[in-house]
Order: structure tokens, then sequence, then C-alpha cells
């Protein structure tokens, strides 16, 4: 049976104050050119100014991803035109990456697996094209952007592999912080080199294709699918399959060839003449690998053993570093960490989640989801309530404890209220309450719904509960 | 191994540097590159196998700036020279890829 076999190239923008080569802010968005100077617009004459925290970064991420920094580094320009790169020439590395080999582990259907990776190197990012009738408009806020080009070995095998490994090399950068990594603002990016062959180990490859910017896990996804799917009905119609270049239309869900080996590029790389090289001495590296924040694994020891946290809760809190810096916060606040890890599991990441995005976006502050979950711990708010308060609270600065008064959030744990409502209840419904004494309990429900209702949602269930109890003996 | 350049050589480096040349372009063009390759053959005498290839030609490394961010242009100032432009953004006849 032909299987693929599957590499990727990875882009990622870096989170550095400005651009490569220039002071211009990284930043994304804004007006068409309004971040940007004859050094990015790509002036004849001018000379790109090395950012060093751009390099410092490049490495960081190569040290939490297990590469071999080289101690010797240098430029390239990549030659092609085409009006997204204004100098003609992406300024990139060739021959001497920053980052040499390395590794990715991530758990797929309780296995273990490893991507290796074959480099990292660090290169300028291009600007936008906006494509319109007869012309194109060009905004150059991007170019010149830090990125670095993650580089796999051809590893992966299924569209399941390649989305996990991009969970975990996702998670990992934004641990080390050295990228926002937001797909929907495209500063994760990736090409998938996907080819079919009979053999299980990747012997004997057939010919590869590329398919490039595939901005999201989805798409990813559905292109190894119909790339896949394409490349095992051509050769099994006796067809041979060409290497090129694809792109992967999103809103069809097709894949459609851009160019093909015969003009493929011929990128002419040589080095680069206004850069000089960067070298790394043992101590540069320790400095840098001291500047690592605490990363995944050691978190999750963390709560599951400081904690006391179940494996599972500490591997879905500990995926995004937003959410587990949440949660910590919660937790110095005082809040119970296994109770404050199944609200945000359940309903935090349900709406950080929600907007049609793979990136998680946290719209509540650690203070206030801790006032929320005190509340709730303190029976002031019932779980349904503790839910609302949660969205009416999501992308706001107010107080909680304000709108849940402004709501009628609180739960009433007057007992001589509920008491009332609790009589009345009971009064309405004769048949129900004889058969309940009698000792049909499924009737329990029936009441505390009947009495939740009549409370308008306020009532404390535990204090309803105990008055059916009373009525029962 | 001594390489002759021929016409589709030619043709190929042109095309890579967008260049359409005449045909009496082309011979010129034929005659400057032989030339130039001959004059680098000259290196084939000597035995390089171990001398690393030059990254620079200077000797410095590490020649780094902090991460501070400076004044960006005007858009207009930067536009000044752009044959055509809308909006702040330069207008390019459309370049599908």
């Amino acid at each position: 049976m032909l299987k693929p076999t599957i590499g990727c190239e990875v882009h990622c923008e870096l989170k550095t104050e400005t651009k490569l080569f220039c002071g211009c802010k990284n930043e994304f968005g804004g007006d068409a050119n309004t971040h940007c100077c004859p050094v990015c617009s790509g002036f004849p004459g001018t000379l790109p100014a090395h950012n060093r925290k751009a390099v410092e970064f490049a490495v960081k991420a190569g040290l939490a991803l297990h590469c071999k920094i080289s101690e010797f580094s240098k430029w390239d320009r990549k030659n092609y035109f085409y009006p997204d790169l204004p100098k003609a020439w992406q300024t990139s590395q060739y021959d001497l990456p920053l980052c040499i080999g390395g590794y990715v582990e991530f758990e797929l259907d309780g296995e273990k697996k490893r991507v290796r990776l074959n480099r990292i190197h660090l290169e300028e990012d291009a600007g936008k094209l906006v494509h319109d009738g007869g012309i194109s408009r060009v905004d150059y806020n991007r170019c010149g952007v830090p990125l670095i080009e993650i580089v796999t070995e051809p590893d992966m095998h299924s569209a399941e592999e390649v989305v996990a490994f991009l969970t975990e090399l996702k998670s990992v950068l934004k641990y080390t912080g050295v990228s926002d990594v937001k797909m929907q603002e495209g500063s994760l990016r990736c090409d998938v080199n996907l080819s079919v062959s009979e053999s299980e180990n990747g012997e004997k490859l057939g010919t590869r294709t590329e398919t490039k910017n595939l901005n999201s896990f989805r798409s990813v996804a559905r292109s190894i699918a119909f790339e896949t799917r394409r490349q095992i009905d051509l050769l099994e119609s006796g067809g041979v399959v060409e290497q090129e270049t694809r792109r992967f239309d999103d809103n069809k869900g097709i894949g459609y060839a851009m160019r093909s080996k015969e003009d493929a590029h011929d990128y002419r790389y040589f080095p680069e003449p206004d850069l000089l090289p960067v070298v790394m001495s043992a101590a540069d590296i320790k400095r840098i690998a001291d500047t690592i924040p605490e990363l995944k694994d050691a978190r999750i020891a963390r709560y599951t053993e400081k904690l006391g946290l179940p494996d599972y809760d500490a591997r879905v809190l500990t995926e995004d570093k937003d959410v587990s810096d949440l949660f910590d916060g919660v937790v110095k606040l005082g809040a119970d960490a296994k109770k404050a890890s199944n609200f945000i599991m359940s309903e935090v990441l349900r709406l950080a989640k929600s907007q049609s995005s793979e990136d998680v976006e946290l719209k509540v502050s650690a203070e206030q989801l801790a006032e929320i979950l005190k509340m709730s711990a303190a029976d002031e708010l019932n779980n349904l309530a503790a839910k609302q308060l949660l969205s009416f609270v999501w992308g706001t600065n107010v107080a909680p404890r304000a709108i849940a008064a402004e709501k009628g959030l609180l739960q009433s744990n007057d007992e001589g209220e509920i008491k009332a409502v609790f009589d009345r209840v009971v009064a309405d419904n004769p048949k129900q309450t004889a058969d309940f004494i009698a000792g049909n309990d499924k009737l329990r429900g029936y009441f505390v719904g009947q009495i939740m209702r009549a409370s308008g949602g306020k009532a404390n269930p535990k204090i309803i509960n105990s008055l059916l109890d009373k009525l029962k003996n | 191994m001594k390489k002759t350049i021929d016409d589709n050589d030619v043709e190929h480096i042109a095309s890579l540097a967008a260049l359409e040349l005449s045909d009496e372009e082309k011979q010129a063009h034929k005659k400057h590159l032989q030339k130039m390759l001959d004059t680098f053959e000259a290196l084939d005498r000597f035995d390089v196998s171990d001398v690393p290839p030059t990254a620079h030609i200077l000797s410095a490394v590490n020649v780094l700036r902090d991460d501070i961010v400076a004044p960006s242009y005007p858009v207009d100032a930067l536009l000044e020279n752009a044959p055509q432009s809308e909006d702040g953004a330069y207008v390019v006849p459309r370049v599908v890829e």
C-alpha cells in the first residue's frame, strides 16, 4: 500500500521590537508602509544593521528544540524577482545556519514520537501583496521582520502526525517567548513536502511536491489528505508525479500546481557582503540558555507532583503557555488547584477557542477568574451562574462581583426564603410529593428543577436537597 | 574541465536576471561570460581542498545592534519615487506566482 512521507518547513516570525536589519517597528498590521524606511523598502545604497535580539531569539528557539548551535554562522542572498521583496533578494542563511539538528517530541495515540529537525536558520520576511484586477498593491510593513525557518527531516507519515508535531512545536516556541505563534496573523506558517512510496521506512521515496504557505492546522491536514490521494490516484492510474510547487485553496478544498521543476527558481545563493558572520562562544550560548523560562515538561511535573493534578489536567493546562500562566495566576491568588483546573479546562477553554481560530485567546484576567472561583467556592454562585458570570466578564475589565449582583446571578443561601418557595412547590404538586415520600427518588430532580425555576435559578441546590431529605424523614 | 558558454546558458542567465536581450547582445554577452569563466579558471591550478570557503573578506564578526525602535519614514517620502501608488501602497502590475 502506498503511504505518504512528509517533511515540513515552518516559518515563525520572531517577536523582537524592531525588524531584522533596521529600527522600524516589528508590529502586525498598521496602515500600508507606515513601519518602513529606505532599508526595509529596499532602496539602493542602503546597508543592513543586524538585530542582536533576533539572533539571540533564533538561538533560544534552537536550544529549546535541542539543536546544536553553530559556533560560526553567516548570511547569504537568495535571489529572486517578486514585488514582495524590493531588494530582489531575501537575506537568508544557506550553508552555515545558526542551528543544526534538534528534534520535537510528542505523544500521539499513547505513543511517543520524535520528529528530527534538519536545521533552523534566521532570515527576513517578505512584504504583503494584495491583488486587485490588473494590479497588485504592495505593503512592506512585514518586509524585514525576523523569521526563523525550521526544517524537519521527512519523519512524518500522516496528517495527524503533522498536526501533532505542529501543535507541540507551536507550544514550545510560545513558551520560549520568541514568538506569538499566531497562525491567524501569519506569524506561524507551514510548507508541506510530501511524497508517497511503498516502503514503510521511507526508502525509495517517490517524487515529492511542496505545498506552500498553509496557515492553519486545518488546512495543513486537508492539504495532506488531498495531496496524498492525488499522488496515489496518479500512480495507480499509471501516471507520474511531477516535482512541483503547489498551493492549497482552503475555500474549494483543492490543491493546484504553482510552478513545475522546469521553471523552478534558481536562487543563485551567494554570501551576503553587507553582513558579517556571527560567532557564538560557549559562554554566549549559556547566557542565552539561561533566559529560557520554565518550559512545558517542568510545568507538567510541578502540576502533578506539587499540586496533585491528574496527568491529563496537567497536559491540557500546559498545552498553551497563556492558559498555563492563567492557571498559575489563579492558584497563586488562592484558588483550589483542581477546581481551577476543571473550570479552566471546561469553561475558559471553550470561550478561548470558540472564535473560529486555532489560536487560544484568553480574555479574562487571573484576578477576575480567581474572584469567580472564590465566589463559587463560597456557595455564592452555583455552577450555571459561574459559567454565565465568566461569559459576562469575558473581554471586559469589570469586577465579577459587581456584574454578578447586577445580573442577579448571586446564589440564594437564605434557608427561610428557599423554604417558602419549597413549601409552595410541594403544595402545588400533591401527587408527586406523595410518590416522593413513598420512595420514588427519581422525583428529586423534578423538585430541584421546579424550585430552581421558581427561585429564578438562584436557590442553592444543596439547601433544596437537604429540604427534600427532611421531607422524606 | 573547461566549461563553454552556449546560447542556452546566456538565455537562462538573462531570464534569471529578468533581462530581454537582442541577438546581438546575446552574442556579446556570450563572449563576456566566457572570458570571465576563463579568467576564473586560473584558480583551478591551486589545490584549495583544505581551505575553508571565504564567508566574508573582512575578519570582523558579531557586528550587531540593539533592538531599539527608531522612527520610520513618512509614507509620502517613501512613495515619492514610486511610478504609481495608491492609499500608501506601491502599485505594480499584477504578478501572481
